[in-house]
């Protein structure tokens, strides 16, 4: 329906705890108080992270709702790069990708374990 | 009493929650300039801390987004964030509502600030924390400066803020200490994290560090945008730092860099 309800609902859940309990017990009657559309109801409830991304969800609010279904950073990384390859580029907000799919942490870490072994 | 310490710091849930992942030669460097930062703060007599941060949807939203609020509760909780992902357990922290009634009533003089009894802590306010009050002993007043909703807060605007906190802070005998929370260039939270501009920090942090108030203001939002990120939205809470501090300057006592942290990591503190 709008961005604005898709990010409801997961600023909702990342804040409480009790939303959290109450969507892991029945997520499609927690989500039949927002206006949403059937896409956005699949992508939160699979959770696609990768459609929530392009959809246009705050990285912000994004990041914290993975966290919450204890997906890691890099997969979490991995899920929105492929969310632009099988969706393309977002499609609202000022989280969009600039670095072409580039890895901006790759090479970081492995200069990292280079100096850990180094010591 | 008066402002007795003014300093900004970075953030990043990566600085706690990926911590093993960093280079361990710069990180710790970063953690000793924390450390440095919390033992100022202790040797300046602060009674509490203001925490000026660029909060990420834990309690503000679209549907009623303060350009400023300012806790007044007696006490705060958080992390929001799962704590084996931020690595930072849930605890409480104790505010100080009395002297935040009196601060926000000052600041109100000048700037519309909204105020809040319940305040969530999201890694915006309690990464810095975690190094800076270990304990969670010192009384905290969080205080947010919209850096994520758009229309967002005007620089010129973020800078009239920080001056009314440095007034309201002058005007109560407690000693005051005052931290902003931020980053400059980033990309966090996208498939860019890690994604850093080292050369427009360099050129913000000399802005910043001479107090160049035409400076720090002279950047549109657009072109933040385009050559900082949404990120380098968050250069108005190293802004109103600057305005607090009211024309010292800063020295920037760290700066690196750190990809995994997805932010240049930042210490600095004003020579008030």
């Amino acid at each position: 329906m709008s961005l604005y309800y898709l990010q409801k609902v997961l600023y909702d859940l990342n804040r409480s705890e009790e939303a959290q309990a109450n969507f892991r017990k029945d997520g499609d009657d927690f989500l039949t108080s927002y206006t949403l559309t059937d896409e956005e109801i699949g992508a939160i409830l699979k959770p696609d992270i990768g459609l929530l991304y392009v959809l246009g969800v705050n990285g912000q609010i994004l990041m914290h709702y993975a966290a919450f279904h204890q997906i890691e950073w890099d997969d979490y990384l991995k899920s929105m790069r492929e969310g632009i390859e099988e969706h393309g580029q977002v499609r609202d907000g000022v989280y969009t990708m600039t670095g072409s799919g580039k890895n901006f942490t790759a090479s970081t870490e492995a200069k990292s374990n280079k100096s850990e072994v180094n010591q | 009493m008066s402002l007795v310490y003014a300093g900004v710091c970075s953030h990043a849930p990566g600085i706690t929650g990926r911590a093993e992942r960093a280079d361990p030669v710069v990180r710790d460097e970063f953690y000793r300039n924390l450390e440095i930062m919390r033992q100022d703060i202790i040797d300046s007599g602060a009674e509490a801390l203001v925490v000026v941060a660029a909060e990420h949807f834990a309690n503000f939203f679209m549907n009623n987004m303060p350009a400023f609020c300012i806790g007044m509760g007696e006490e705060y909780e958080g992390p929001i964030e799962d704590p084996e992902w931020l690595k930072i357990e849930k605890t409480k922290i104790p505010g100080a509502s009395d002297l935040s009634k009196r601060i926000i009533t000052e600041v109100m003089q000048t700037v519309d600030t909204a105020f809040a009894e319940e305040w969530k802590f999201d890694h915006g306010i309690i990464v810095p924390l975690h190094f800076l009050t270990p304990n969670y002993d010192l009384p905290i007043i969080p205080v947010n400066i919209n850096c994520q909703g758009p229309p967002l807060t005007p620089l010129h605007r973020a800078w009239d803020f920080g001056e009314a906190l440095r007034r309201a802070c002058d005007s109560v005998p407690e000693k005051i200490a005052i931290v902003g929370t931020g980053g400059i260039s980033h990309w966090p939270a996208t498939p860019d994290s890690g994604k850093i501009d080292e050369a427009w920090d360099l050129d913000f942090l000399e802005r910043f560090k001479n107090n160049d108030k035409e400076a720090m203001l002279s950047y549109t939002d657009a072109e933040t945008y385009d050559d900082a990120g949404q990120g380098g939205f968050e250069i108005r809470t190293f802004i109103a730092i600057a305005a607090a501090a009211r024309g010292a300057k800063a020295n920037v006592h760290f700066y690196a860099p750190i990809p995994i942290f997805a932010v240049g990591c930042t210490c600095a503190k004003f020579e008030l």
